[in-house]
């Protein structure tokens, strides 16, 4: 499951981030590591950026990068 | 005379950063993520003994000032604000380059208070590039206001470097951190510093490259962390030997390190040589 | 965890690997094994700060109920967009009644001031240029330009760095980030473009904030659409004249404000449209990635700030004014007072440039007082008067009922005023905010490329308008 298919306030859990190179590489500093819990908190009025909490930060992505991070959904 | 020497050599490398220091003051690095009131602690520390500019060859601006405490004046620079040091974008290679190269004489590093996790990742990542660091928790009250606490003392004990508690936009916290900043160029204060360290077999392979390092790289002597040059390389950090050969040049050409290859950063290419 | 090892265990690694024959260093490891030693230590890092944050926190808080229910609100379907245009139009609408007294005031000063240096001037029994140049030309130019300039700024600046220091500023990128990055931009420009409102320079230096030189770049040249404080006084005069307002109630601000953010979102869209069409054509490239913090609210520090950014646009105000203001003053002054054949220079610019100025809804005058305008934005009025008038001097009107009997004596139409609106809001940057382009990009040549393509863009709408006009009407 993709981090793009999690619905708002439900929470999951990283799985593994398909993308490699510099981009794969921020998204691990900004705390992507498999194993953390994320939850999708809100989406912007047009849809696109969904802001989700991770560890202790609101982040805002785009779709083309949460169709990158693989997760598993979470109770 | 060596020492003198090495001070020498040191000067003329921070001139790199366009840091005028001829007076030898004590020189502290300012970091911390973005959103962490640092800019208020540096303001708060320089009041109106600050200027402006930018950090040489690149857009991103860049403050710094002074500030005395008893006798002793010291020159603070505002580093960007950033996540971590591991050079993924502009800002993170000028944080990194200067602690790791300019060798300040301290690193104040900002947290907030009301992230602390987070703000751990760029703290414990200075203590591995840094000796003497010390942490400004900020933002206590509003960690206050949702409900935080925390234990400032284990804070010490853990990362066993001074913690000194802030509310920066209140002016709380600012003479203890130059008090702490005083007494440690004093001397007065020996800070440690916890050193992370990581799984077996990333230990196994630092072990192995680090006496090759020094063997390859011997100007480096005394001027570098060996592990944290030996981690940056096993993970294929492609800026490090690049900032390397911009700060010791005069190297180039006694010992050719580079291969050539493409360093991407922020959309250029740069093909950097040999 | 997810990370395989086995990279890592398999891997012995051949110190003669390290160097190769000549003596070099190499990266050694393959790189889908360097990128799991990368995984692998930002892992490490993460966890120890985990531990350590857990071992320290005596008790972790919640978040606030409240500041998500603000949050919902604000990035809302429904509400989002709403809200945001209200409170764009709020702080419009407070700067605008804010500033009118002020404005008023400084100016009566000002010119009260310009009397007293003005008997100096006679008392030295100096010659009638230099007077001339000094006090009508330097000095009045400067006094416009403060007069107009500084309370719309020093309301604006305060107000806008309120909004940044909230933390209500990512908010606004998060709700807009969509439209920016279907015009093959970034988000960030909603705030580089809100900063232009205050003032285009600004805004301009504001990019920073993005980072990839393509984006940066197309924020910048598009910071011109958006109308910035120097332009309102303009916006706001024509429009109320032409809508036979004034500015005695508060109904009439009401709509004044209503003006000026019609054509705000104007800019809005025609940014777009430009960004759009540069990131197709000449800034080609693909989006940057898009990550945004969204911080929780903090409570401002309303006095700190408000002192501050006070005293920021003061010195940028009296700075612009010394250094931009003053030499314009005295070289329209110059073209004024001097010419031949028993015209002025202004007025043989503005037949000169007649015919071209037909052609887009402005007569010679009106096209001229942009062009000599280009110092600062807010003079193009007072130029405009004078010569209409044919003085050798910057005139204040004294009421908009008189500047009104001024416009229809020379031929003003709705559609005169409408073209007059649509070339300011389009027309090139000042020449701070072109500085600026040089500054932030190292050279002449995007300031010059701004220069001509929103120089471009602003004559053919206008030429697109008048000829529509002309066919329906």
């Amino acid at each position: 499951m993709l981090l793009s298919d999690l619905k708002i306030q439900e929470k999951a859990e990283i799985k593994a981030i398909r993308v490699s190179g510099r981009q794969g590489r921020r998204l691990l500093d900004l705390g992507f590591i498999p194993g953390t819990i994320i939850k999708a908190i809100r989406k912007s009025p047009l849809g696109d950026p969904v802001a989700y909490r991770i560890k202790g930060t609101v982040l805002a992505l785009r779709k083309e990068e949460t169709d990158l991070i693989e997760i598993r959904r979470i109770e | 005379m060596a020492l003198y020497a090495d001070s020498l050599a040191l000067n003329l490398l921070r001139k790199n950063f366009n840091i005028s220091n001829d007076d030898n003051k004590p020189i502290i690095a300012l970091a911390g993520n973005p959103n962490t009131g640092k800019s208020t602690i540096f303001n708060g520390l320089t009041g109106l003994r600050q200027h402006t500019g930018n950090w040489p060859g690149k857009t991103v601006g860049r403050a710094e000032g002074y500030f005395k405490y008893k006798e002793e004046e010291f020159l603070i620079i505002d580093l960007p604000g950033t996540y971590s040091l591991l050079a993924n974008s502009t800002e993170e290679l000028i944080a990194r380059d200067f602690i790791c190269f300019a060798r300040p004489d301290l690193t104040l590093v900002v947290a907030d208070a009301t992230n602390l996790e987070r703000n751990l990742n760029l703290v414990l990542q200075v203590l591995e590039l840094s000796t003497n660091t010390i942490l400004v928790l900020n933002l206590l009250d509003e960690a206050r206001r949702k409900g935080i606490k925390i234990d400032v003392k284990k804070l010490e004990a853990c990362l066993q470097v001074p913690v000194i508690p802030a509310v920066a936009r209140e002016g709380l916290g600012l003479e203890e951190i130059k008090k702490t900043c005083y007494q440690i160029s004093k001397e007065k204060i020996k800070i440690k510093g916890f050193k992370i360290t990581y799984s077996r077999e990333i230990e196994e392979k630092i072990e192995e490259l680090i006496p090759l390092l020094k063997r390859k790289l011997p100007f480096l002597q005394k001027r570098i962390n060996w592990r944290w040059l030996a981690l940056r390389l096993l993970e294929g950090d492609k800026t490090i030997l690049v900032s390397i050969n911009t700060y010791y040049p005069i190297y180039q050409e006694r010992v050719n390190i580079f291969q050539k290859g493409e360093v991407q950063l922020d959309g250029f290419n740069q093909v950097w040589l040999k | 965890m997810g990370l395989t090892r086995s990279g890592l265990n398999k891997e012995n690694i051949n110190m003669d690997n390290y160097i190769t024959k000549r003596g070099k260093l190499d990266y050694f490891l393959p790189p889908d094994i360097q990128e799991e030693i990368r995984a692998q230590i930002v892992g490490d890092i993460y966890q120890e700060a985990e531990k350590i944050a857990n071992k320290v926190l005596i008790s972790p808080g919640e978040e606030s109920a409240l500041e998500n229910r603000l949050d919902d609100l604000l990035t809302s379907r429904w509400l989002g967009f709403p809200l945001m245009l209200f409170l764009l139009a709020f702080i419009f609408w407070i700067t605008i009644v804010g500033a009118n007294l002020p404005s008023e005031i400084l100016a009566s000063g000002l010119f009260w001031l310009e009397g007293k240096i003005s008997l100096f001037f006679y008392w030295l029994q100096a010659p009638g240029w230099l007077h001339g140049i000094l006090v009508h030309g330097i000095y009045r130019t400067m006094a416009w330009v403060i007069s107009v300039m500084f309370p719309p700024m020093a309301i604006f600046f305060p107000l806008f760095t309120l909004l940044e220091d909230l933390g209500y500023l990512p908010r606004l990128a998060f709700n807009l980030d969509n439209l920016f990055k279907r015009a093959g931009s970034h988000g960030k420009q909603a705030l580089t473009m809100s900063m232009g409102f205050g003032c285009n320079a600004a805004g301009v230096i504001s990019t920073r904030i993005i980072d990839s030189p393509r984006e940066k770049l197309i924020a910048i040249i598009t910071n011109n659409f958006v109308p910035c404080n120097g332009r309102f006084p303009t916006l706001i005069i024509l429009a109320s004249i032409f809508m036979h307002a004034s500015f005695n109630n508060t109904y009439n601000s009401l709509l004044a404000a209503a003006v000026v953010v019609a054509f705000v979102l104007l800019g809005i869209i025609i940014t777009l449209a430009v960004s759009w069409a540069l990131s197709r054509t000449l800034l080609k490239g693909i989006p940057s990635t898009f990550t945004l913090e969204l911080p929780p609210y903090r409570k401002p520090q309303i006095g700190r700030i408000l002192l501050r950014s006070f005293l920021d646009r003061t010195l940028f105000v009296l700075s612009r004014a010394v250094l931009v203001a003053a030499p314009a003053g005295a070289m329209i002054w110059i073209l004024a007072n001097t010419g031949f054949n028993g015209s002025n220079f202004i007025q043989h610019l503005a037949v000169f440039l007649d015919p071209f100025a037909r052609l887009i809804g402005l007569d010679g005058f009106i096209l001229l007082a942009f062009i000599l305008g280009l110092p600062a934005n807010e003079i193009v009025i007072p130029i405009l008067l004078m010569g209409y008038l044919s003085s050798g001097l910057m005139m204040e009107p004294e009421s908009l009922d008189s500047l009104q009997r001024i416009l229809i004596a020379n031929g003003w139409t709705w559609v005169t005023a409408l073209a007059t609106m649509l070339f300011s809001l389009l027309h090139f940057p000042c020449g701070t905010t072109l500085l600026s382009i040089k500054k932030e990009t190292g050279g002449l040549k995007w300031p010059l490329f701004t220069f001509f393509l929103t120089t471009a863009i602003a004559i053919s709408v206008n030429f697109l308008l008048v000829q529509f006009l002309k066919i329906f009407l």
